[in-house]
């Protein structure tokens, strides 16, 4: 394929994130916004391909569609009268929010452009980043790894401790 | 051999007409008339016709000779149907969630080899990529089923999320099983390294003795993934008419049971390459009867994968006939109780051969 057909993808993956992340925001009912970050994700994880990151680009899908997404729609969908329920996406605090807006935008935009010290790879990236990520995680990075497992199991537990059905108690109400 | 890896859709890719990717569109196209004339076929009229001979029935007859045009009338039948969609159903993901639903069991074809010669993508992350875009399948289930405003709906979609969430779990360590003995995530990589003379020798399942449990374990999983009996639940006719499609008629109905088959195929087809030689021939080298070399070639390998593919999904259906449907409670405790510390067990005495007995 040839650049301009690359560049052309690459605005259409971002355009639909920026939209769908847009819609997310902007509509009035939550199961809406709910799908709608469904294409923010996807988008997201096109924009990793575009990196270079297949892999962290299915990590993406993995975690965040078939993880995240799922569970906030399962959120949703469990929640009595959601639709009743009135979503405020009015304009408040204009002045305000015009002017964090403002500087945020420009924070950032002063970072990516004189701050940060973009530098093109002499090599480019060349076959499979898996078994690169495999080796870090595995050496350098051993140490967070493990961490992170131990702070996910702590959740998991006590996620599994505050659902668990407490059979005493609610003899007691009875 | 190596020479000639993706050989067809290479040059596919590099095919153009008026300067536009014709062939891109034709790769894309190959596993989409697969799936409908496999569905067609092997997957409605193998179907009915299977159920029926293990009920000592006959199944139809009608419609041509032993009923085999049955299932095209079917399909105009459905094609004329009136597109129906309910006066209080959420218009919007009522009719995008069918599509939702095809387009994530559509895409995991692109990482599956049709034979040697002929693939969507050849990644490096191939065999992830296939696991994991089942969650567009799962968004799309949601839809369906929310969309539709049904209790019974809404209830299905819901039992078949949470079935397949959970059993996402033991079927990424079992296929993590298999990764290990391969040291690689690239589906044409799998095929490769399952290569030789003595054909089904080479399979990964006859090359450890602990690869069978990863193996049934997969199997097992991939059935309540692709919501078969006997992890039907999602669906049970007797309590909820028919899960997340019972609102879906017509064309609409057509696509949500195009993606049904067409997950079935890809489970089966993964089963086949992380355990069975994907497109290599099972066939042996015996003396002066080369029978592996005789089978095996661009033809062969798309012969041989599709035939591994329809032989899993024949057991899905036996199965299916066979076994009565588990109840929630009982799906949830062989998901959490019994297939994942199982397939932690697989994880470990795996590596154990990998690492000091290989």
């Amino acid at each position: 394929m040839t650049d301009i057909t690359y560049t052309v993808i690459f605005y259409l993956f971002a355009a639909i994130t920026v939209f769908s992340a847009a819609f997310v925001v902007f509509s009035k009912n939550i199961v809406y916004s709910a799908f709608s970050l469904l294409f923010t994700f996807f988008g997201v994880a096109a924009l990793y391909v575009f990196l270079s990151a297949d892999f962290i680009a299915v990590t993406q899908v993995i975690v965040y569609v078939g993880g995240i997404l799922v569970l906030l729609l399962f959120g949703v969908m469990f929640t009595n009268k959601i639709m009743m329920t009135e979503l405020k996406t009015d304009v408040l605090n204009i002045v305000p929010g015009v002017l964090l807006l403002v500087a945020i935008t420009g924070g950032l935009i002063y970072t990516f452009l004189a701050r940060a010290d973009w530098f093109t790879s002499d090599n480019r990236l060349q076959g499979s980043v898996v078994e690169r990520i495999g080796f870090e995680t595995m050496s350098r990075y051993v140490l967070p790894f493990e961490m992170i497992s131990i702070l996910l199991l702590l959740a998991l537990i006590g996620a599994a401790f505050l659902a668990r059905f407490d059979k005493p108690r609610k003899m007691n109400e009875k | 051999m190596n020479a000639s890896l993706n050989a067809w859709s290479d040059a596919l890719s590099e095919l153009h007409l008026l300067g536009l990717p014709v062939g891109l569109v034709v790769i894309a196209a190959v596993p989409l008339v697969f799936i409908a004339l496999y569905a067609l076929t092997y997957g409605v009229y193998g179907e009915r016709k299977i159920s029926a001979f293990m009920q000592d029935r006959l199944g139809p007859m009608e419609v041509g000779k032993w009923g085999i045009l049955q299932t095209l009338a079917d399909i105009l039948k459905l094609l004329q149907k009136e597109d129906i969609v309910n006066k209080s159903a959420d218009k919007f993901l009522f009719v995008i969630g069918p599509g939702i639903l095809f387009v994530g069991a559509f895409l995991a074809f692109a990482v599956l080899p049709f034979g040697p010669a002929f693939i969507g993508a050849d990644l490096n992350v191939g065999l992830f990529y296939a696991i994991g875009i089942v969650a567009l399948e799962v968004v799309g289930i949601l839809a369906a089923g929310w969309g539709s405003n049904n209790k019974w709906a809404l209830y299905g979609a819901i039992r078949s999320v949470a079935q397949i969430v959970s059993y996402e779990i033991p079927a990424a360590i079992a296929i993590l099983c298999g990764t290990m003995m391969a040291g690689t995530l690239s589906m044409q990589q799998f095929n490769l390294l399952q290569q030789g003379e003595y054909g089904f020798l080479h399979f990964f399942l006859f090359q450890n003795p602990i690869a069978w449990l990863p193996f049934l374990i997969y199997f097992i999983a991939s059935l309540a993934e692709t919501n078969r009996a006997p992890f039907d639940i999602p669906e049970a006719e007797s309590e909820l008419v028919a899960g997340y499609f019972t609102e879906y008629t017509g064309m609409k109905f057509a696509v949500i049971f195009l993606a049904e088959y067409g997950s079935m195929f890809m489970v089966s087809a993964i089963l086949s390459i992380v355990f069975l030689g994907g497109w290599n021939s099972p066939l042996p080298n015996i003396g002066p009867l080369s029978l592996n070399d005789w089978t095996t070639g661009p033809v062969w390998g798309a012969f041989w994968i599709v035939m591994k593919g329809f032989f899993f999904i024949f057991v899905q259906m036996w199965l299916r006939w066979t076994l009565p449907r588990l109840r929630v409670d009982q799906l949830m405790h062989l998901c959490w109780k019994v297939l994942t510390p199982f397939a932690f067990v697989a994880f470990v005495l795996i590596a154990v051969w990998e690492i000091y007995v290989k």
